[in-house]
């Protein structure tokens, strides 16, 4: 056999239909010479070839690559029944176009967050760097300078390890002062990444050194993002060697980054790329603020890592001074730090891959239940093509065959769906990128790339054979069927219609899942609205940041004079209701708050140990009133407080339960941030903020002043960097923030204002994982329950119709149509109850899978269960009850009468 | 459809068939009529076959490179299809040749001896 043959078989037939004739005019001729009439002649001949007909079939089947002719025959066939029914047609396809086009959509979320390699080279090399100190009661301890150095310099697995972090610098010299986004790292943190430039060069490690560039007087290297390179200085390549003003010291522009070049997931996109100048000389252990990448040498796995900075750890903490304000190294000692290295990818991607790979899940059972629809309606179709089926295996089709041409259909159908689906897909990631909430980590990788089209590919073939193989083996295996029976149509056998029992109550199970599970996040979004988080989410409160550096305001006290003076211009703007600043908002992550060990006054510390790390900001006077934090005993901080220097603080409500017993027990007590500072007196109380998001408890907080003699080391200390905090009903609006600006520069024209947000949009963001959750699973468990309840419906009707003719009969004797009602009523009903009892079982198994997406409801909640319950029962009574109506409505004479 | 198999086939062992025609060529080139009869013939007529079922074993024979064909005109004037035996063929003939007459003896020897034992 070959491909040749099979392509010229045509000609082959017409050769060989020539020989045989040629062998009956012999045959013919030879038969006359005997002396046979010329008709006789020819008959005898034909008889004696016998069958030509057959011959060349045969021949013809010999030339065939026989499995590739036959796909060809079915799918002609297919595509033949798939035009003859359209109606059919579009209700499986569009059912399987939902299904996988919903599967495809968030497999390419899944593709694109968690399954794709960062997009830098060897990305499985990269690591983050962290470390547990259990003995500090902290979650997780990032990286002190110190580390940086006894690890760059000790460490035996890495290539490259680099700090880095974020924050705003003004640049000027270019026009309006402006506060691009930047980038801080430490020289090697590009190196590691193994990212190139695409113009200029990258930092050196000459940079690094504090004699060079970063001393007095010399510009520091600074590298430009593609974006902020195109809108700056419009893609000039000339900009490499360029001076500017960074926080009013000299800089040189160096490089600039390729456009495709992102930064992990930094949010919003650093602008530009600078060094962190470290003064190695003044470094202590602590100050565990960095963040920190590296590249682990290849074949190095990250607990090889983890064991070489275990043993780095005690030479660490011998190489460099205890921290200022701490006794001695027993303390940090005592916090019995060790190492958690984490793959980059891992922290890039945070908590979000749990809730993916349940949506996941969640929206596969979604196909299982389209594919259980259509196998039932293609069950329910092929009922009606029993006869034919009958008729071709009398004629000799083999059960394979049957199988095959069933299995087909079901193929080209689910592709079609598939293709729709893909559509679709590609509709529904284009949505999810453009409107992906905050917290869903590397939008940009999300596309429909190879992977996920294959994927698409695969779930519609294993679909096909979901949906397909039962009709097809009902089909194969029905030989026995007698040709009659089927033809009448009046029974139905008995083990079919168990077949489509048993799809239902798959239906409902798998329906009651994706409730329990979308009930439960609704639960919890209830539990979430109805924490009060402490500060008004109303919309009304405008907030924007101002940075005065340095360089340009050096006196401390003039620093808060001058963010005074703005506050003023700000509240006196028309439809501003208050004002006030704070060193950080609440929920604007946790960088911004300081964490600090607080020392009450009265309470005795042993040796060697010291109190609770506590989170502290400072605010401005009238901070609590502009934010909407009820105060819940004593006062305010007053600017008599602020300029007369007094020590005094407000504190939470918690805080001053847990340490007094009492909001009004806290007034007049005294606490402090280190050992030997001021002691601050504890003014006000106020009440508990949700300040890291809403399902975290709200910490116990510590409010300082904005200015303070003697804070953390500083003689006297400013708030730099403020948050303005404006209560407005025009919050939000552009009219406001350039009222704003023009207040911020009618005081200083070089100071820029940024990140400008409301507090309502924080409040959000912190929702926005379990809005994202909630809906995407709320879509889910509706498509389910709606093809469940048409599952329902569709097995209900049909056993109706199939029996139209018993209850023209029982209606004849006298039965009465309520009790046929009821009869179909409960077929129904009973077909759910036993589908929720599975179901159910398998909720409560499920469900232990989405504990971390909850919040204040347990997982076993048993109103959500109960109301599910509810639900589900009243849609199935609702889908079995209008059929049922049918049966009582039959009219005996017709139905008997009909055949 | 299932399969059928040509009378000729399931009544004769399996190859008999092309072995038969193989021999038939021997004697020099012929087409599909002269090679039913003389196996017809050849056989005393105890092969009775449908001749067409002659035509997919020289398909077959054909597709194996063991016999060729023409178009040529036949003794009474008619166009027709000849086949001749290629070198393969010849080669092929000579091993079934031989194995055919082994099997033979191999039955022969079984069926022989539980007659000859007194």
């Amino acid at each position: 056999m070959s491909w040749r043959r099979f392509f010229r078989r045509a000609q082959w037939d017409r050769d060989r239909a020539e020989e045989l004739r040629s062998y009956i005019e012999i045959e013919t001729d030879e038969n006359i010479a005997r002396g046979m009439s010329p008709q006789a002649a020819h008959r005898a001949a034909h008889i004696k070839l016998g069958n030509t007909v057959r011959i060349r079939e045969e021949i013809y089947r010999m030339n065939t690559i026989s499995p590739l002719d036959a796909l060809g025959r079915d799918l002609r066939l297919a595509l033949r029944g798939i035009r003859r029914r359209p109606g059919f047609t579009l209700a499986v396809v569009l059912t399987l176009a939902l299904g996988i086009g919903a599967n495809t959509a968030i497999f390419g979320v899944v593709n694109g967050v968690l399954l794709k390699p960062l997009p830098y080279p060897n990305a499985s090399e990269l690591v983050s760097i962290k470390h547990t100190a259990p003995g500090f009661g902290v979650p997780v301890l990032r990286m002190s300078a110190s580390q940086y150095f006894t690890y760059r310099e000790e460490g035996r697995v890495f290539q490259h390890l680099g700090l880095y972090g974020d924050g705003g610098q003004t640049i000027t010299g270019l026009g309006e002062p402006e506060q691009a986004r930047a980038l801080v790292m430490t020289y090697d943190a590009l190196l590691a990444l193994g990212v190139q430039p695409q113009l200029g060069r990258l930092f050196t490690e000459a940079d690094a050194k504090p004699s060079g560039p970063a001393a007095i007087g010399v510009a520091r290297p600074l590298i430009l993002t593609h974006a902020y390179w195109q809108r700056r200085f419009g893609g000039d390549r000339s900009v490499i060697g360029r001076r500017l003003l960074v926080d009013s010291n000299p800089a040189e522009v160096i490089g600039v980054m390729p456009d495709g070049f992102r930064f992990l997931d930094m949010k919003p996109a650093a602008e530009v790329i600078s060094l962190i100048t470290i003064d190695r000389g003044r470094l202590t252990l602590d100050g565990f603020n960095f963040s920190s990448l590296a590249r682990l040498k290849p074949g190095i796995t990250v607990a090889d890592a983890n064991a070489d900075i275990a043993r780095m750890l005690p030479i660490w903490l011998n190489a460099w001074p205890a921290p200022l304000n701490l006794a001695g190294k027993e303390v940090i000692e005592s916090w019995h730090i060790a190492p958690t290295l984490q793959p980059l990818k891992d922290e890039v991607v945070g908590g979000i891959g749990d809730i993916l790979w349940i949506l996941m899940a969640t929206i596969g059972m979604v196909l299982l239940i389209a594919c259980a629809n259509v196998a039932n309606l293609m069950l329910v179709r092929s009922e009606s093509r029993a006869h034919e089926f009958a008729v071709r295996t009398a004629l000799g089709a083999g059960r394979w065959h049957i199988a095959r041409e069933v299995l087909v259909e079901s193929l080209v159908l689910s592709l079609t769906g598939g293709v729709l689906g893909m559509a679709l897909a590609y509709g529904g990631l284009t949505m999810i990128v453009s409107t992906a909430p905050t917290t869903l980590p590397r939008v940009e990788d999300i596309s429909l790339d190879p992977r996920v089209v294959v994927f698409a590919v695969v779930i519609s073939i294993v679909s096909s054979v979901l949906f397909g193989l039962l009709p097809a083996v009902k089909h194969a295996t029905q030989r026995g069927q007698p040709l009659a029976g089927a033809a009448r149509g009046a029974s139905t056998s008995r083990e079919r219609q168990r077949t489509r029992n048993a799809l239902v109550v798959v239906q409902v199970a798998l329906a009651l899942v994706l409730l329990v599970g979308s009930g439960l996040m609704i639960r919890t979004f209830q539990a979430l609205l109805s924490v009060v988080p402490g500060f008004a989410t109303t919309g009304d409160v405008q907030t924007a940041r101002v940075w005065v550096p340095p360089q340009q305001v050096r006196e401390p006290e003039r620093v808060t004079r001058l963010q005074h003076d703005i506050l003023d211009r700000v509240a006196a703007l028309p439809g501003v209701r208050a004002a006030a600043f704070t060193s950080a908002v609440p929920m604007e992550g946790p960088l911004r708050v300081w964490q600090q060990t607080i020392f009450v006054a009265g309470q005795t510390y042993a040796p060697g140990t010291i109190p609770s790390l506590r989170r502290a900001k400072s605010v401005s006077p009238g901070y609590f009133g502009a934010i909407g934090t009820s105060i819940v005993a004593g006062r305010d901080i007053t600017w008599t407080d602020v300029y007369g220097r007094a020590r005094v603080a407000v504190v939470s409500e918690n805080f001053a339960r847990e340490v007094w017993g009492s909001p009004a027990a806290a007034l007049g007590q005294h606490i402090r941030e280190a050992p030997t500072a001021v002691w601050g007196e504890v003014v006000g109380v106020v009440h508990d903020v949700h300040e890291d998001a809403v399902h975290q408890l709200a910490p116990p907080f510590v409010y300082w002043p904005v200015l303070m003699e003697n804070f953390s080391g500083t003689p006297l200390a400013a708030t730099r960097a403020i948050n303005l905090v404006i209560r407005s009903d025009e919050a939000g609006s552009e009219s406001l923030m350039s009222g704003v600006r023009n207040a911020v520069w009618s005081v200083n024209p070089s100071m820029p204002v940024f990140l400008v947000r409301t507090m309502k949009d924080l409040y959000d963001q912190s929702m926005a994982r379990t809005s994202f959750a909630l809906i995407m699973l709320a879509i889910a468990a509706t498509m389910a329950l709606a093809l469940g309840v048409i599952g329902i419906y569709g097995v209900i009707a049909y056993v109706v119709a199939q029996r139209s003719r018993e209850i023209g009969i029982r209606l004849a004797l006298g039965a009465a149509p309520t009790q046929l009602k009821l009869m179909f009523l409960r077929q129904g009903l009973v077909l759910t109850a036993v589908g929720a009892g599975v179901g159910l079982v398998t909720a409560v198994a499920l469900t232990q899978w989405m504990s971390s997406l909850l919040f204040g409801v347990e997982r076993l909640d048993l109103p959500t269960y109960a109301t599910v319950l509810g639900v589900l029962a009243m849609a199935a009574a609702l889908a079995s009850y209008v059929p049922a109506r049918r049966a009582a409505a039959v009219d005996p004479v017709e139905t008997l009468t009909a055949e | 459809m299932p399969r059928r198999e040509s009378p000729l086939q399931s009544e004769t062992p399996q190859g008999t068939l092309d072995m038969l025609v193989l021999r038939v060529l021997v004697m020099g080139p012929a087409h599909g009529h002269t090679i039913a009869h003389a196996i017809e013939r050849g056989s005393e007529d105890v092969l009775q076959i449908e001749h067409g079922s002659l035509y997919p074993a020289l398909h077959r024979l054909e597709n194996r490179g063991w016999i060729a064909s023409f178009w040529g005109t036949s003794d009474n004037n008619r166009k027709a299809k000849y086949y001749r035996l290629t070198p393969t063929g010849r080669k092929q003939l000579a091993a079934q040749t031989t194995r055919w007459e082994e099997i033979v003896r191999a039955i022969g020897r079984i069926l022989k001896p539980s007659e000859e034992k007194p």
